[in-house]
């Protein structure tokens, strides 16, 4: 495998050369014997699964943590150890997965903040308007300098990152996972500024775990593995899985996964299968005109009906924040309802508890596993019966019992590692934590599923097993409302998709009728 | 899987599991007191007496003799129910500041009761009525910041250390101006419902004021640790402390259980009350609480909100206070106050550090193990 890492560097410096780095974390190793080697001028996708080390080996470039052992050098030049002030002075700039931005400023003072023109003793803002406004038409990144952050889109609210990075006189953008939280025509705008950046001569790595976009816009690839660089081999020629095996380590049932719009046709085929031998069941989740406010008293969901039948998994694609989460705890009954009905298996579960609609026979994949669907501290054992401790009670208390027994099936079940009932959940991957709920919600008899975000921050491997799992459910009769970010996962899984955008369903598709060209428009509401 | 390899290294992870969860929980407070115990010595070095002589002094007033040891045990008593009462609103994730007006509404509520009560009524009866009075006022008094804060999310923090003022009011008042005996602001003897002293079985503790209430505190923790750590409540209250919305999400009742914890914590304040008016003095008497419900606030810090490591906690402040009057001969008794800060300080400062460190550790046997698993998987598929 090394053998592939042989550096063809051209001649003069690297833009980027990163030698053998080591970095861990009070014992925990995250990057062993890391290298990276990236020329001016080009694109570079850095992959990985989750844990892979992709992130600590971009921020110890960025100035953020240092290394313990290894070598840094930026421009030929050795930057070991150097702090962030050092990295952006030297033109090194990082845009994070979650934002840095002061919702409460402009566009521009955002842009500024830190190094603010002056006039005097006082901040020169219209010269800083002038000066963003600017930089906005040179590197083609359209936002208004004078808008409230606040106000802004994710995706605006990403370029506003990347131009704090480019005001800074960047000409190393470090991008960690920048699509995670945006809608394929934001997707193809960020690539259109990131070319831009290259042909300007200017160095991008991306960090990202999606291999089409891999494909899409990198110039060259380099593949981390448990903390080290396993490959690095040049886009051209390559496909998603070739560098989904260099990911893992073995091959994977690339057409099933979350990997992008890799394989149309044997995508279509496999999904199509299951619907068209099974003959459709009845309703079993039913939503009828339903309206609900969000946190802050706006309407998040507007006159929605929609039915899931058993046998059949419906997917909702949409950018984040168009009332998915309002509508998953509707159902979930975390969140009342100002006018409609849900009925579950021809029950009305109106003024029933949390508790009583999981007795009806309601699971709930909750989107976001760290805050809803897990203890954090709580261990394992624990954690399998959160939402079901009824059923672990006798009358002198919990039946510890019963808890370990339950444990110890479900981890084998559903292959949670390591197998140790007591470890706190804390302690474990992002993939084993959300083991942790599918075996929960998908271990016990149930009827109706809500499956949200299943597979965000889960690495390649999981993924595969709990697409797995939910095309299972499928088969066995149960109804399950999929409600991703990830278009390329609704299409994988979804008999028929919905494209939610503004609290409403702009459009209900027959799998076979979709693909990402068709919806991306309705998400952004542009075919609404 | 992979048969003996991967079972033998699962097995003696879960081990080191367990010991690094007991060492995370024991070596934390331990470190602090080492360093609260190095500060102690310098103190006593600037007042140019020889540490080994006043720690001398105050191991023998306090375990020394049987009447040290009663004292100690008296004060134990109180503080094991306001630690308690601290911990167990804290595993709920609330900061109940207000255990030193419920100690005194819970006293006031048994000397109510107690007075009340015919003389001649039998103790069997008497005393778990006026107990239960006790609680039952602590309760009401812990209920009404839980409501608010179920209710409109007042902040349990102002509202409990507001009504503190409001209550330790209230009592003088009504203390003073209704049942007092004249010329003091105590209430008149009770004759119902008083319990033994410790002396009345065994005699060497005479004089002490160590009573029966030390085994209803005591029973008090253990009820705690069954109730937080074996019950389904249990399990619930410690999410909503953890993770309100995971709580909610699994089905509890977050408002309900903010404020039945509050309450349940008023009680175990209350239950602290008894020890004074029942145990020790047979009455009710103003400012009785002195600081008691504030301290419980440390002795639940150093306990580590666990029901048994705040007995331990409640000696050692107890003989801490207790070893002031000891040492007071040769060294100010404000001595052991400032050793009692110096105890709080460096527990508040040690522990996040010290268990920063254990977690590391644990990560570290925990990758160690998830590598071992991951190769031994390899080979097996």
């Amino acid at each position: 495998m090394n053998a592939v890492l042989s550096t063809d560097a051209p001649a003069g410096p690297l833009a980027i050369d990163i030698e053998s780095v080591v970095k861990t974390f009070g014992g925990v190793v995250a990057n062993r014997d890391a290298s990276l080697q990236v020329p001016h001028g080009e694109i570079h996708a850095l992959v990985g699964e989750n844990g892979a080390g992709k992130s600590t080996l971009m921020r110890v470039l960025a100035g953020m943590y240092a290394p313990d052992a290894g070598r840094v050098r930026v421009n030929g030049q050795d930057v070991t150890g150097w702090k962030t002030t050092e990295a952006i002075a030297a033109g090194v700039g990082m845009v994070h997965q979650h934002f840095m931005l002061v919702p409460t400023l402009t566009v521009a003072e955002n842009v500024v903040l830190g190094i603010e023109p002056r006039a005097g003793w006082q901040v020169d803002l219209p010269r800083a308007v002038r000066e963003v406004e600017a930089l906005c038409r040179k590197c083609g990144l359209h936002v208004d300098p004078e808008a409230l952050v606040a106000d802004l889109s994710v995706g605006e609210a990403q370029r506003v990152e990347i131009l704090k990075a480019l005001y800074r006189g960047a000409r190393v953008l470090i991008l960690d996972e920048p699509t995670a939280v945006l809608s394929p025509p934001e997707v193809q705008e960020l690539w259109t500024v990131l070319r831009a950046l290259r042909d300007d001569g200017g160095t991008v790595v991306l960090i990202t775990h999606k291999l089409d976009e891999v494909i899409a816009v990198s110039d060259t690839i380099t593949v981390m593995r448990a903390g080290a660089t396993v490959s690095r081999f040049a886009t051209a020629g390559t496909t998603p899985r070739d560098i989904a095996r260099a990911m893992v380590g073995r091959d994977v049932n690339l057409h099933l996964d979350a990997l992008g719009a890799v394989d149309a046709a044997a995508l279509s085929t496999t999904s199509a299968a299951p619907t068209a031998g099974a003959p459709r069941r009845d309703a079993r989740l039913v939503v009828h005109n339903l309206h609900l406010r969000s946190d802050r008293g706006t309407p998040a969901v507007s006159d929605l009906s929609f039915e899931v039948a058993g046998g059949e998994i419906l997917g909702v694609a949409g950018v984040e924040g168009n009332g998915q989460t309002e509508l998953l705890e509707a159902i979930a009954g975390l969140r009342p309802l100002q006018q409609g009905r849900i009925e579950l298996d021809a029950r009305l579960l109106s003024g029933l508890s949390v508790r009583q609609r999981a007795d009806a026979g309601l699971s709930h994949i909750p989107e976001d596993r760290h805050r809803r669907g897990l203890v954090l501290d709580y261990s394992i054992a624990d954690n399998l019966i959160l939402g079901q401790q009824h059923r672990f009670t006798t009358r002198a208390g919990l039946d510890q019992a019963h808890i370990q027994r339950h444990a110890a099936e479900q981890v084998a079940r559903f292959d949670i590692r390591p197998p140790l009932p007591a470890l706190p959940a804390r302690a474990l991957s992002g993939g084993n934590q959300q083991k942790i709920v599918i075996a929960r919600e998908m271990g016990r008899d149930f009827g109706v599923l809500l499956a949200a975000q299943p597979t965000r921050g889960v690495d390649v491997g999981a993924i595969e097993f709990i697409h797995a799992q939910l095309r299972a459910a499928r088969d066995a009769g149960k109804a399950i409302l999929l409600i991703s970010a990830d278009l390329s996962e609704v299409l994988a899984l979804a008999d028929r998709v919905a494209v939610m955008y503004r609290g409403r369903f702009v459009t209900v598709l027959p799998r076979q009728a979709c693909s990402a060209e068709l919806l991306g428009p309705y998400m952004t509401g542009a075919a609404a | 899987m992979s048969g003996p390899s991967a079972s033998g290294a699962a097995g003696s992870a879960s081990l080191s599991a367990t010991t690094l969860r007991a060492l995370e929980a024991v070596l934390p407070p331990v470190v602090a007191l080492c360093i609260a115990a190095v500060i102690g010595d310098l103190l006593i070095l600037s007042f140019g007496e020889s540490p080994a002589a006043v720690y001398a002094l105050l191991i023998k007033g306090t375990w020394g003799n049987p009447y040290g040891i009663g004292q100690v045990l008296y004060k134990t008593t109180t503080l094991t129910c306001t630690g308690l009462a601290f911990a167990l609103a804290g595993r709920a994730g609330l900061f109940n500041v207000g255990a030193e007006g419920q100690l005194a509404a819970g006293g006031f509520g048994a000397a109510l009761l107690g007075l009340a009560l015919p003389s001649g009524l039998p103790g069997l009866l008497a005393v778990p009525l006026c107990v239960m009075a006790a609680m039952l006022t602590g309760a009401g008094v812990g209920a009404v910041p839980g409501v608010l804060r179920a209710r409109f999310g007042a902040s349990e923090v102002i509202v409990t250390i507001m009504l503190n003022f409001i209550v330790l009011a209230l009592l003088n008042w009504v203390v003073s101006t209704h049942l007092h005996l004249p010329e003091t602001l105590r209430t008149p003897d009770i004759h119902a419902g008083t319990l033994p002293r410790l002396a009345d079985w065994f005699a060497v503790f005479s004089g002490s004021a160590a009573n029966a209430v030390l085994l209803l505190a005591l029973a008090a923790a253990a009820a705690s640790w069954w109730l937080l750590f074996r019950t389904r409540s249990g399990y619930e209250l410690r999410a909503v402390g953890l993770q309100p919305d995971a709580a909610e999400y699994g089905g509890v009742h977050v408002p309900r259980v903010m404020w039945t914890s509050m309450a349940l914590s008023g009680a175990l304040a209350g239950l602290g009350g008894v020890n004074f008016v029942l145990g020790y003095k047979g009455y009710y008497e103003d400012g009785f609480a002195g600081g008691a419900g504030f301290l419980g606030i440390a002795v639940a810090l150093v306990g580590r909100n666990h029901p048994f490591g705040i007995v331990l906690s409640a000696l050692l402040f107890a003989t801490l206070s207790q070893g002031g009057l000891a040492v007071n001969a040769i060294v100010p008794k404000q001595l052991t106050d400032i050793l009692t800060a110096v105890v709080i300080l460096s527990v508040a400062t040690a522990v996040p550090e010290v268990q920063r460190q254990l977690r590391a550790a644990a990560a570290s046997t925990m990758a160690a193990l998830t590598r071992a698993q991951q190769t031994s998987g390899g080979r097996a598929s």
